[in-house]
């Protein structure tokens, strides 16, 4: 065993950290959220000249990393710092599929996309699917040479800014088979596609996103019809490691912060982290972050190994930064005090990240009863 | 021990109910439900109904006005007015600052601003916290010097809960810097137009603006706005805490919170059956509710035992803890419930922007009011404070 990052990951890590240090402090972070597309287009094509979208992406893909460790190395720092720009999206959620799925001509993009110059979207909750992969109402029918969509898609992330939508819909099965699912590249333009965005709580934007009839050639499916499943769940898997190791770094710059007050912060003339009552409690939240890293690693590691084994330490991870990410921020907020409470100061945006992680592919309850019923599999 | 309800009491509820049936706005309701925020008219409406049928000052004494309930109809009223999504009644003026004039006012001071309050002529702010003192709230800084027939007061309060309403603060100030930290500090009544305040808002991190800054520079105050004697404000501070905690735990808010969670989780569908059918989600709210229901109990045995003539003390302590604990694991769950609908934001400082918040199943914004109550268990004396203050009773000097 050997717990080290690699030469190349170990640089990626410094490059990025030295980067978001120098570019992406809270005030900058602050006028991001409040602009009116809530991104950066700048910081996104110079993070993508650095190479952090192609760190995303196999060597086959055209990208050179891809791997479980990678996506941990990228997104623990884009967590630190706090970043909103949709790497997760575009790259590893619908870049990834395209990636994963695509034909010649369909994987062309994935050149955009490292280069920084599309932005994509996965279309993929409904609005009674809550963290149900498998349950999908919008239908795909073939009509004419063509293919038609309805249907209505939730709280989709970067949907308006994106230039081409992934969109899962049934061809065939009932509503909850894992089977007859497909995706389908959808671009923007579309004809019936209606995207209504709004502001998310933790940052960058999302949309309910309507298809009423929109007309696809045949060449917009993405792999097999009716297939698509296994391939959905295996980017979900790389999502959930992003978005665990993206906690993680968020974990650590909230506890940071909360150290560096208890130190400087001082009531009835002394730190208030002389206070033992206060003192232990940071103690413990020091403790449940490296659970919190261990978990990490472990779903990283993992990723690439068979689905079962995969899946098993995604829930996990999953699982245990919820219910960790829930304590940091909480005892974060609370041992600040009043000042953890304003959105002008850091832990404000940080602490908002970590909580709503959990709404994202399935929360801590969710992962738990899966890594259950996995285990009995 | 009866722990039914008597005759007088189940007509007592009734009749609030009905009250709330006629008389409560819709749209105001409508807005508490939706988590919205209700404005000073919004405020200012309600205010009126509750005062034209007497049920404004319900913790006032007969001799001043109020409607002297015991806490029992307390109790009823907090629970109806929950369930109905009424609007809460903003205490500074009615709950804060009205107790410490009818103990430490002269009746002058009494004859002229309670009407005032009543009537709403008055919206009344609290200036206690400073940047420097917070926990430690002895420390203030914010200092007034006397200067003939007034005092000049020079600092900065924070965290001044809708003073972007209000035309009247009440401030600790240290009016002597030479002696024991609680023993220079000074009630006063400051007029919010006089020169030289400046009020700032504060955005908090669910994106609204509820809380300011409060800046005195070369404030000219009256001498006769004193409440009781020079330096001796620290023990009406300490008054005005204990009154401000008698409602502390929340009970109706935890009541109308839980029945939200129920409405939220019967809704929301988690795979193809309601989430409130998730044995595990069940579970969850079980839990909260074993919890309420013996702390609503808690609440009305230590608010029946202070009607009778006892202060609650290290009681109020415990309920501030457990009541807030208990309202955030209820903001919590209604979190959760929301499932992926809990991520979209509308900021509550745009008017009106929450219609365009996708919200099938309903739930509001629940994310930003669990990011919003995180304050419950900070303010008006943390609960390390509180916790503390309980320690320190029970365990003497060993604490």
């Amino acid at each position: 065993m050997n717990f080290d990052l690699t030469e190349e990951r170990q640089m990626l890590q410094d490059t990025l950290r030295r980067f978001l240090r120098d570019r992406y402090d809270t005030e900058t972070r602050n006028a991001i959220l409040e602009s009116e597309g809530g991104m950066s287009a700048e910081i996104w094509a110079e993070l993508a000249e650095l190479g952090i979208i192609g760190a995303l992406f196999t060597e086959e893909q055209g990208g050179f990393g891809g791997k479980g460790f990678d996506l941990a190395v990228v997104f623990e720092e884009l967590g630190r710092a706090g970043v909103v720009e949709p790497f997760l999206d575009t790259a590893v959620l619908a870049g990834g599929l395209i990636a994963d799925l695509g034909n010649a001509a369909q994987q062309a993009h994935v050149e955009e996309i490292i280069s920084g110059t599309l932005q994509l979207a996965f279309a993929h909750g409904e609005p009674n699917s809550r963290y149900d992969l498998n349950r999908v109402t919008t239908t795909a029918k073939v009509q004419d040479g063509g293919i038609i969509l309805r249907g209505r898609k939730a709280v989709v992330v970067n949907a308006e800014a994106a230039d081409m939508l992934v969109v899962s819909a049934r061809e065939s099965g009932d509503v909850a088979d894992e089977a007859g699912i497909s995706l389908f590249l959808v671009p923007a333009t579309s004809g019936g596609l209606t995207v209504q965005g709004y502001a998310l709580l933790a940052g960058g934007r999302a949309a309910e996103v309507t298809l009423d009839n929109v007309r696809l050639p045949e060449e917009a499916r993405l792999g097999t019809a009716g297939e698509a499943f296994a391939s959905i769940e295996a980017r979900i898997a790389a999502a959930n490691t992003a978005l665990c190791a993206e906690t993680l770094g968020a974990m650590e710059t909230a506890t940071r912060l909360t150290q560096e007050y208890l130190g400087t912060r001082k009531q009835f003339g002394r730190p208030i982290g002389s206070f033992q009552a206060l003192a232990h409690r940071m103690a413990d939240l020091l403790i449940e972050l490296e659970q919190a890293r261990s978990a990490v690693i472990l779903a990283a590691g993992h990723l690439e190994d068979d689905t079962l084994a995969c899946e098993r330490h995604i829930s996990a991870a999953k699982n245990l930064i919820g219910r960790v990410g829930r304590l940091v921020a909480e005892e974060s907020i609370q041992m600040h005090g009043g000042i953890a409470m304003t959105q002008e100061y850091e832990l404000a945006h940080i602490a908002k990240r970590i909580v709503m992680a959990d709404h994202r592919f399935g929360d801590t309850d969710h992962h738990l009863e899966r890594f259950i019923a996995l285990a009995a599999a | 021990m009866d722990l039914s309800y008597t005759e007088e009491e189940r007509a007592f509820r009734a009749d609030v109910r009905m009250f709330l049936q006629d008389k409560l706005p819709n749209d105001l309701s409508d807005k508490v439900r939706n988590g919205q925020e209700l404005g000073k008219e919004g405020h200012d409406r309600w205010h009126a109904i509750l005062n034209a049928q007497g049920w404004l000052a319900t913790n006032w004494p007969a001799e001043f006005g109020g409607a002297a309930w015991n806490a029992v109809q307390r109790h009823i009223f907090e629970e109806e007015a929950a369930a109905a999504y009424a609007p809460r009644i903003v205490p500074f003026g009615l709950s804060m600052l009205a107790p410490v004039l009818q103990k430490f006012g002269s009746k002058e001071q009494n004859d002229y601003w309670l009407p005032r309050i009543l009537s709403g002529e008055d919206w009344w702010c609290q200036g206690y916290s400073e940047p420097g003192a917070g926990s430690d709230l002895a420390s203030l800084k914010t200092a007034a010097v006397r200067d003939g027939d007034h005092y000049i007061v020079n600092g900065q309060k924070t965290w001044t809960t809708l003073g972007q309403h209000a035309n009247m603060i009440f401030c600790l100030v240290r009016t002597d810097k030479s002696v024991k930290q609680q023993e220079g500090i000074s009630f006063l009544l400051i007029d919010m137009d006089t020169p030289g305040i400046e009020v700032r808002p504060i955005v908090l991190l669910d994106g609204g603006a509820e809380v300011n800054e409060v800046w005195f520079t070369d404030v000219k105050v009256p001498a006769e706005n004193l409440v009781g004697e020079e330096n001796k404000g620290w023990t009406y501070a300490k008054y005005l805490l204990t009154h401000e905690r008698t409602n502390i735990a929340g009970v109706g808010f935890s009541q109308a919170g839980l029945t939200a969670v129920k409405r939220i989780a019967k809704a929301e569908m988690a795979g193809g059956r309601p989430l409130i059918e998730n044995p595990h989600f069940a579970a969850r709210v079980a839990q909260v509710e074993i919890d309420l229901m013996a702390m609503s109990t808690t609440n009305l045995r230590i608010v029946s035992k202070a009607a009778a003539g006892q202060a609650p003390g290290v009681e109020s302590s415990m309920l501030k803890v457990k009541g807030t604990i208990i309202r955030q694991e209820i903001n919590d769950l209604a979190r959760r419930a929301a499932g992926i609908y809990a991520m979209p934001f509308a900021s509550e400082a745009v008017e009106g922007s929450n219609m365009a918040l996708p919200n099938p199943h309903a739930a509001g914004p629940v994310a930003a009011q669990y990011f919003n109550n995180r304050k419950l268990s900070i303010f008006g004396g943390s609960n390390e404070i509180q916790r503390q203050i309980i320690a320190k009773t029970t365990l003497g000097g060993a604490a």
